[in-house]
């Protein structure tokens, strides 16, 4: 925290001479030994130690799966295939690799949401908060970019869809989209440079990931009741051990889910379709992208209707990429001065709401829009045929053997023909279409609004005050080195 | 919190329902009864069932469909239905050399004057081809493309189930008339015609309304496709002596091709085991330490 003084003191002759030249070791102990921390820190706040790790786990894998693997359309399948057989331990470099990404946004995401939740984009944490949104922009695009490699069917065709979204840019969209390819159509070219930029992505990553430490390391840790540290020694504990073994102890636990996953069930996480070889010429029947994309794939899908001059297709990639983009100007949409929704109990359940809103859009995103979720009525049977006159002509019918029976009778110039007409319902599309009206809602609305009608609870006066209250029995109130 | 829990599982029972309702189309495969011993986190092979299905492959399968990924050492590497501890390079184990030279292939290397010649496969090579490409393979299947087999348990929803369910799930030669006309009084009211060359089956993805004469809001599962029924009572003889059965030979062949789409699954779960079991303790262990560094801070 600024104004921390440094409590690093140079031991060896080595250290002492490094200090005075390049002093590493004291920024590594002062932000990660002796940085007071927040002692009410709960397990919600240990993601962001689980997100640098498989940041490196990330890393680590691919530069060994790029040693191996071969960017060109003809081979990029069966290399892939052949890490798996015949690399050592291949197997386990791309299923880490694979799933690594799924947990990845699991850890991310649940990280966000704990930040939406005690309010962590409130001043003076913006900058923080910015960062972490450009992170995760920049994880959308690796994982993206990532999921074309194996050259499966849903790589192929998945991003078929999204690059042709450019397409919908005015004047300069089809400009970009060739430019972005490297050609006219999805080919050997968009691939190696999908390759390149998977690659390079990362490292951008990690110099905006240390950004987004000294931007946390200036202001401090956030904490559970969104009040301030006042008193260092009572409301905080060294990093070192306290937050080393309770991270440590969660990352363990997180490993321990992630590795069922990687050794028990490494395929459930992706589509069977993706083991396909990508054919330009067959079209698989439902194109989805990686779980951790649907929500963004519902929005887009939900946005059917023209708006004035702009049409559906436009807006949709308008409301995609602007579901991301609201999330760089939250911290000055909320308006309230309380940070913690602990002491929100209005903002709490829309907040709850928010979350439903998000895991039901991942719904939609993965299922048929016009399926329906409630059907209103039975499907009906209609027969088509010309009258008399030549004129078109149709009946409805609900049994089957009437309107067959009608069908048979009318002879063979009436060219009959039936098909099933669909009873009304309402489809996933109306709910995604409700589910994205509220998603928007809450950060462009409700956020607003709240934070100047509600009236929230009383916060506590001080971190420490807060703990006392919830643990009137526990022992000494101030933090005790470990032995 | 009680209520966001409530909540949560509410919309995770919603998921789980939607998703069975969002399945449709073609039947859902259950497998053989009492499953493929490969399944479940202890699962292992059956080598003697992956040998026979091998054979089934050899003799059935290979006529028409390409197994690109697979190569004959791969038959006897470990982990492999012909391992053999004595060879352990899979190259010197003579029963993959005899496999491997049952085989003529064409030489991807030229000879001494430049000309590629047919010779006997040799167990680094891969699985020999039947078609020398996708074209050629087209015009001998009426148009459609036998899919390679190299990962299809991977490539289909429900893997070995699905080809063991694929394999019986055609209707029996009796229910079918000379026009293709297959008759369905049961679950379903009317009449599925199968054009020539198609061949119905439930477990097949596609749309049966089009070739069904009844209710089209109540039409059969499935779908069609070009392969004719392969399996029947003692199509193949068995090396071991074991009963060919048309369930034997799709239980073997389904476990197979399970094991071709990832050899190296024994090794998977044997690893995980041990990762586990090192995790599990490492949590342990940081637990009591957490315990013991934050003993005396109220947090």
């Amino acid at each position: 925290m600024s104004g921390h003084e440094s409590t690093y003191e140079p031991k060896t002759g080595f250290e002492k001479w490094l200090d005075t030249r390049l002093p590493l070791p004291r920024l590594v102990h002062d932000s990660f030994v002796d940085f007071p921390t927040p002692k009410n820190l709960n397990y919600w706040y240990t993601f962001g130690g689980i997100l640098s790790i498989f940041l490196v786990i990330q890393i680590v894998t691919g530069i060994v799966l790029a040693m191996h693997y071969t960017a060109d359309v003809d081979h990029a399948f069966a290399s892939v295939e052949r890490i798996m057989r015949d690399v050592p331990y291949g197997w386990l470099l791309r299923y880490v690799h694979a799933n690594g990404a799924s947990f990845f946004f699991l850890a991310v995401y649940v990280h966000m949401f704990r930040g939406l939740y005690y309010g962590s984009y409130k001043a003076p944490r913006e900058v923080l908060w910015i960062l972490g949104c450009i992170i995760f922009l920049l994880m959308v695009a690796t994982a993206f970019l990532g999921y074309m490699l194996p050259w499966g069917q849903m790589s192929l065709h998945g991003a078929n869809v999204i690059v042709n979204l450019f397409g919908a840019i005015p004047l300069v969209g089809e400009g970009i989209k060739t430019w972005l390819l490297g050609g006219p159509s999805i080919g050997n070219a968009t691939l190696q440079r999908f390759f390149s930029l998977h690659y390079l992505l990362p490292f951008v990553i990690a110099g905006v990931v240390i950004l987004h430490v000294w931007a946390l390391h200036v202001p401090g840790n956030n904490n559970p009741t969104g009040v301030e540290v006042k008193d260092t020694r009572k409301d905080t504990v060294p990093f070192h051990p306290y937050y080393t073994v309770k991270d440590g102890f969660a990352i363990v636990v997180f490993l321990l889910i992630f590795a069922a996953f990687v050794f028990y069930m490494p395929n459930v996480l992706g589509h069977a379709d993706n083991y396909v070889e990508a054919d330009p010429l067959v079209t698989p029947a439902h194109i989805v992208p990686e779980w951790y994309l649907l929500p963004f794939y519902a929005i887009l899908r939900a946005i059917t209707f023209d708006i004035g001059p702009i049409d559906a297709k436009l807006l949709g990639v308008i409301a995609m990429f602007a579901a991301i983009a609201v999330l760089f100007v939250v911290p000055w949409l909320d308006t309230s001065r309380v940070k913690s929704m602990r002491y929100r109990p209005v903002a709490r359940q829309f907040f709850f709401g928010f979350v439903a809103a998000c895991l039901l859009l991942g719904w939609v995103g993965a299922s048929n829009p016009d399926d329906p979720i409630i059907p209103l009525g039975s499907d009906k049977l209609v027969v088509e045929y010309s009258d008399e006159n030549g004129l078109a002509a149709a009946r409805t019918f609900e049994v089957y053997d009437e309107a067959a029976a009608f069908r048979d009778g009318l002879g063979e110039e009436a060219g009959a023909s039936m098909a099933v007409q669909k009873a009304p319902a309402f489809t996933f599309l109306h709910l995604g279409q409700i589910l994205t009206l509220y998603y928007f809602a809450y950060f462009l609305v409700i956020l607003p609004l709240l934070g100047l009608r509600e009236r929230p609870d009383e916060e506590p006066d001080s971190i420490h005050k807060s703990v006392l209250a919830r643990e009137p029995s526990a022992g000494t109130p101030i933090a005790q080195p470990a032995e | 919190m009680t209520r966001s829990k409530l909540i949560l599982a509410a919309l995770a029972g919603l998921v789980i329902a939607g998703s069975a309702s969002a399945a449709g189309g073609a039947k859902h495969p259950h497998g053989p009864e009492g499953g493929f011993p490969f399944e479940g986190p202890f699962g292992r092979f059956e080598d003697e069932s992956v040998q026979r299905g091998y054979q089934v492959y050899r003799e059935v399968c290979a006529s028409c469909h390409s197994m690109k990924l697979m190569h004959y050492r791969n038959l006897g590497e470990p982990g492999g239905p012909f391992y053999d501890p004595e060879y352990p390079n899979a190259n010197d184990n003579p029963l993959v050399k005899a496999f491997a030279a049952q085989d003529e292939i064409l030489s991807s290397q030229p000879n001494d004057v430049g000309d590629y010649e047919y010779r006997p496969a040799r167990p680094s090579d891969p699985f020999k081809s039947p078609y020398p490409n996708d074209a050629a393979a087209r015009a001998a299947n009426g148009g459609a493309l036998p899919p390679d087999l190299s990962v299809i348990t991977k490539a289909r929803h429900g893997g070995a189930d699905y080809i063991y369910d694929l394999m019986l799930g055609y209707p029996d030669p009796g229910e079918i008339s000379d026009d293709g006309e297959i008759e369905f009084r049961e679950d379903y009211h009317g009449t599925l015609t199968q054009a020539p060359g198609q061949y119905y089956n439930p477990y097949m993805e596609g749309d049966t309304i089009p070739a069904w004469e009844g209710d089209p809001r109540h039409a059969p599962p499935g779908g069609f496709l070009a392969m004719a029924p392969q399996l029947m009572d003692g199509r193949v003889t068995y090396m071991d002596g074991t009963e060919a059965t048309k369930e034997q030979m799709a239980y073997d062949v389904a476990q197979f091709l399970a094991w071709a789409g990832e050899p190296k699954q024994t090794n998977r779960k044997s690893a995980g085991l041990a990762v586990m079991a090192y995790l599990l303790i490492f949590a342990g262990l940081l637990w009591f330490s957490y315990k013991r560094i934050w003993r005396n801070v109220s947090h």
